[in-house]
């Protein structure tokens, strides 16, 4: 199939950017999105251009490397899928496709569709684990979890980190990202003794980072390719407020 | 002759009588040793933070803009420890006995043992840090039996139990970036290291966001970079895996070891078509209810569920009755290759066999089949847009992991004084074939448990060394060596990329140096290996500029690749035996099972460099065997 394609491309974090339409034909519906874009790229360096630059790296859905606005929608068409588990099989030839960066002012673009993320590790540093230093560990079985409990955990520790929620947030708000980490670590017993001072500390960096604020569209979830649930945001709320009036 | 330092006593005691007399550093001076920890995955990460929370000074790096998106976030199926909580006879004993038969008797005793004992601690270690495994409705911890092994000790976290242990790594590592312990190198790659009065002292990293060239110094260097695997191109492997950080160590002097043992994952979706990036693993644990099957007929035409079932060859249970379906990787991987190179693979590019779920369907029902591996069904469809509970899965052995790496000694030191290899960079403990679960737990044990006894061990002897800053001459060499490479590459008028060069080895090394080997197919391929070379020296051609650049981080990647490609088939053609992963196809029974020459080959090759297109030099450090009887490994 044949696609025409019209991707954001920028120099460097201050340059100014644009969107630059391609024309691909020779598309097998077989081809992840990412290999669509590889082919393309071939057939740049043939042509002696600057490559479209793109983070990638697993292609598997779960190092959150990818992640790009694909007409219009974070991650694409499809939901509970990352960029490069996206097939072409998902689109029509002679389709036209927008492909930009996930916009965040939190997130500059580097170069093309490359952004830089480095904010979300701010937040988890800000105090996103638990404080057990190699060697501190008591006997794992010694704390029995109910299995729902784990199950729970689970759910929210699966976040890959990708940005695809801010990216949706019309605020570019982080809540879903930082809930889903004070959920996962709040509701395990060795996770609870910290978690006060982990809610403010990881709620405040969320303002320093310059993410907005969350004002419940719930956008976020839709495109989540983990599905991370927008319910995390309401036990954020709910542990920082606990927080807060607990503090002397 | 290379001494692995193993210490004196029993095999139990040898690590405890290790810890107890390693020397140990005050406080007070570790504050001023700086450690450069180059990979953020299990090894790196979880090393980097141990290190910091002792209090050395940590600069950590990895290529990727998160350390979180190390590759050891992709593990599914779990990792193993001898906890023995499902009560089923399991010891350190046995998971000892039981990795070092796996390897089919090509690793170190003392070392295995030392991953055995190691991984009970690994277990409360990743609970206490917050990773879900999975739990009993009793509420505590669950286990599976995971590949050629009889007991269940393989903890999981549903099918992520790499990301599960990684993110807890990474977060360790993030509180001692807050604590002002660790200082994050991210897009960062390493290219070169640097050597002072021959022990190492520093690195050369692109900064792979602004294009410049870094020099970092540091009382001693680890390199916990991962596995090689994405030599081959098509590969489980991340798109950016490689093995520059190793190479370019070997390169100045660290040896390799195992270089060719490359595990084939036998589970994996075939490639359907030439711009392929990637074959993705399905977890092996679907081959408890599949069926492996191919025509009985070379080149059938028609589809799978057309063949009747007297037309169809269910090889592995055929060759081997007793594990069947369920037999070890390398066994399974070798028996699908036979087949589809008999002319008897199925789908579009007859590469691949059927794995079949329709029996297990029809006896146990499809919600029960759904129960079980309702994600991975999902998954498969995701992928390839077909229903595989209406027609069988099509698989197919794909490169995976890197039994070699660099040579170590007990200390997890290479040949280089102060450079350390930690994780699938470093060879140790696998052998010639690894077993499901096991390398997780290597990295972890690696850089939670070895290295921060070891390295203190080594840096005790340096508070008296001389200071060295980056204005040093080998500093300055080294940087203009790395500027060289860059400068050429992006001069370069060829008109081939990068990634085409990468296909080709790729598919050279498949073909040559894959699965089964030969003298013929390996000299072969050290000639045509030679020669892609030297077309890439010149026809190479990349676009860009200094900056962001991914054509130019793939070219030094590639031209990497190219030469330990040679190396592979160097340490593959010089091991005359059949053994793991290794098969060589002149060294086998008249059934096709692997013949092993404990005679003349039991021992680690270990390769020195040379130069280009210069035969390397083979050390070797004879495997003694002092616990276990050397004995046939036997699935039949
Ligand atoms: C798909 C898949 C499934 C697997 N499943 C299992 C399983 O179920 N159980 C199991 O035990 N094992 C499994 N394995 C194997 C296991 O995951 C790996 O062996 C292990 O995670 C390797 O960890 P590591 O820390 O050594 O390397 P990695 O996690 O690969 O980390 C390498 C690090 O090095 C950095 N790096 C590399 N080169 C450079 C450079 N030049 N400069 C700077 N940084 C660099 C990278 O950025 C990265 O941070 C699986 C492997 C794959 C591919
Ligand atoms: S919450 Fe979902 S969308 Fe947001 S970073 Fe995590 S995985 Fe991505
Ligand atoms: S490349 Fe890793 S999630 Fe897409």
């Amino acid at each position: 199939m044949k696609l025409y394609l019209k991707v954001w491309r920028q120099e460097h974090r201050d340059s100014k950017g644009g969107m630059i339409s391609y024309e691909v034909d020779g598309i097998s519906e077989h081809m992840s999105f990412l290999e669509m874009l590889d082919l393309l790229n071939e057939r740049l360096i043939q042509k002696g251009e600057r490559v479209i630059e793109f983070d990638h790296d697993c292609r598997e859905g779960i190092c959150g490397a990818c992640g790009m606005m694909i007409n219009g929608r974070a991650h694409g068409p499809l939901t509970g899928t990352t960029t490069c588990q996206l097939h072409m099989r998902s689109f029509n030839d002679g389709e036209t496709v927008y492909i930009e960066p996930f916009r965040a002012t939190a997130f500059p673009v580097l170069r093309d569709l490359k952004i830089d993320r480095s904010a979300f590790d701010h937040i988890i540093q800000s105090g996103g684990y638990i404080s057990a230093s190699t060697g501190q560990a008591p006997e794992s079985n010694s704390i029995p979890i109910a299995h729902e409990v784990t199950e729970a955990a689970f759910d929210a520790a699966a976040c890959i980190g990708c940005g695809a929620c801010v990216a949706t947030c019309k605020n570019s708000s982080a809540a879903l990202f930082t809930s889903a980490k004070i959920s996962h670590l709040v509701l395990l017993p060795q996770g609870k003794l910290e978690s006060a001072d982990r809610v403010v500390s990881m709620v405040n960096q969320m303002d320093t980072e310059g993410f907005g604020h969350c004002s419940n569209t719930e956008a976020c979830e839709v495109e989540c390719p983990q599905e991370i649930s927008v319910l995390h945001i309401g036990r954020m709320n709910y542990e920082y407020n606990k927080a807060l009036a607990l503090r002397k | 002759m290379i001494d692995a330092k193993i210490p004196a006593g029993d095999l139990a005691d040898k690590w405890n009588n290790y810890k107890d007399s390693s020397k140990l550093i005050n406080p007070a001076n570790r504050k001023k040793l700086d450690i450069i920890v180059v990979g953020t995955g299990l090894a790196g990460s979880s090393c980097a933070a141990t290190l910091a929370e002792q209090g050395y000074n940590v600069k950590s790096f990895c290529f990727q803009d998160s350390a979180r998106r190390a590759h050891s976030v992709a593990a599914q199926g779990g990792v193993n420890a001898a906890k023995n909580y499902k009560n089923d006879g399991d010891s350190v004993y046995r998971m000892f006995y039981d990795t070092i038969k796996g390897g089919d008797f090509r690793s170190r005793e003392a070392n295995v043992y030392r991953l055995a004992e190691c991984s009970l601690a690994l277990i409360d270690q990743a609970v206490a840090q917050g990773v879900p495994f999975a739990r009993e409705y009793g509420g505590y911890l669950n286990n599976r039996s995971f590949g050629g092994v009889q007991v269940s000790r393989t903890f999981y976290a549903r099918g992520q139990t790499g990301q599960q242990l990684m993110i807890g790594a990474y977060q360790a590592l993030m509180r001692q970036v807050s604590a002002g312990k660790v200082k994050t190198y991210t897009r960062h790659e390493m290219l070169d290291l640097v050597l002072i009065d021959g022990k190492a002292r520093g690195i050369i990293a692109r900064n792979l966001e602004t294009g410049e060239i870094e020099r970092h110094v540091a009382n001693a260097v680890v390199l916990a970079t991962g596995g090689y695997g994405k030599v081959y191109y098509l590969s489980t492997l991340a798109m950016g895996c490689n093995s520059s950080a190793i190479w370019r160590a070997h390169k100045k002097g660290a040896f390799m070891s195992g270089v060719s043992w490359i595990q084939f994952h036998p589970t994996c979706l075939p490639q359907i078509g030439e711009t392929q990036s990637k074959l993705t693993l399905m977890s092996e644990s679907l081959r408890n209810d599949g069926r492996i099957w191919v025509p009985k007929k070379a080149g059938d035409e028609r589809v799978p569920n057309d063949i009747p079932e007297e037309e169809r060859d269910y090889y592995l249970e055929r060759r081997y009755p007793t594990f069947g379906n369920l037999s070890p990787r390398d066994i399974s991987s070798r028996a699908a290759k036979e087949r589809i190179d008999a002319g008897c693979g199925v789908g579009p590019m007859k590469n691949a066999v059927c794995l079949d779920f329709s029996k297990a369907i029809r006896e146990q029902g499809r919600d029960k089949i759904e129960e079980k591996y309702g994600n991975l069904f999902r998954m498969y469809d995701k992928i390839n847009g077909v229903d595989a509970y209406k027609e069988p899965m099509l698989i197919s052995p794909a490169a995976h992991f890197t039994m070699g790496g660099l040579w170590v000694d007990y200390d997890l030191m290479t040949t280089i004084p102060g450079l350390f290899a930690l994780g699938e960079a470093n060879f140790s403990d696998h052998g010639a074939n690894r077993l499901g679960a096991n390398s997780l737990l290597q990295s972890c044990v690696d850089g939670y448990f070895i290295a921060p006894y070891t390295i203190p061990n080594y840096l005790s002897g340096e508070l008296k060394a001389e200071k060295v800053t980056t204005d040093h001459p080998a500093f300055i060499d080294a940087e203009n060596n790395v500027r060289e490479q860059l400068n050429r590459f992006l001069n370069l008028k060829g008109h081939l990329s990068a990634d085409h060069f990468h296909k080709t080895l790729g598919k050279l090394l498949y073909d040559k140096c894959g699965l089964s080997r030969t003298r013929k197919s390996l000299e072969e391929a050290i000639v045509e290996i030679r020669s892609l070379k030297k077309s890439f020296d010149h026809e190479l051609k990349i676009t860009g500029d200094e900056g962001v650049n991914s054509e130019l981080e793939k070219a030094g990647r590639v031209s990497d690749f190219l030469e330990l490609g040679e190396l592979m088939c160097h340490d593959a053609l010089q091991r005359e035996e059949s053994c793991g992963a290794h098969f060589r196809e002149e060294y086998q029974t008249p059934d096709g099972e692997a013949v092993r020459n404990d005679k003349d080959f039991c021992y680690v090759s270990a390769w020195e460099w040379k130069g280009e297109a210069v035969e390397p030099e083979l050390h070797k450090e004879p495997l003694v065997f002092e616990t276990v009887k050397l004995t046939v490994r036997s699935y039949k």
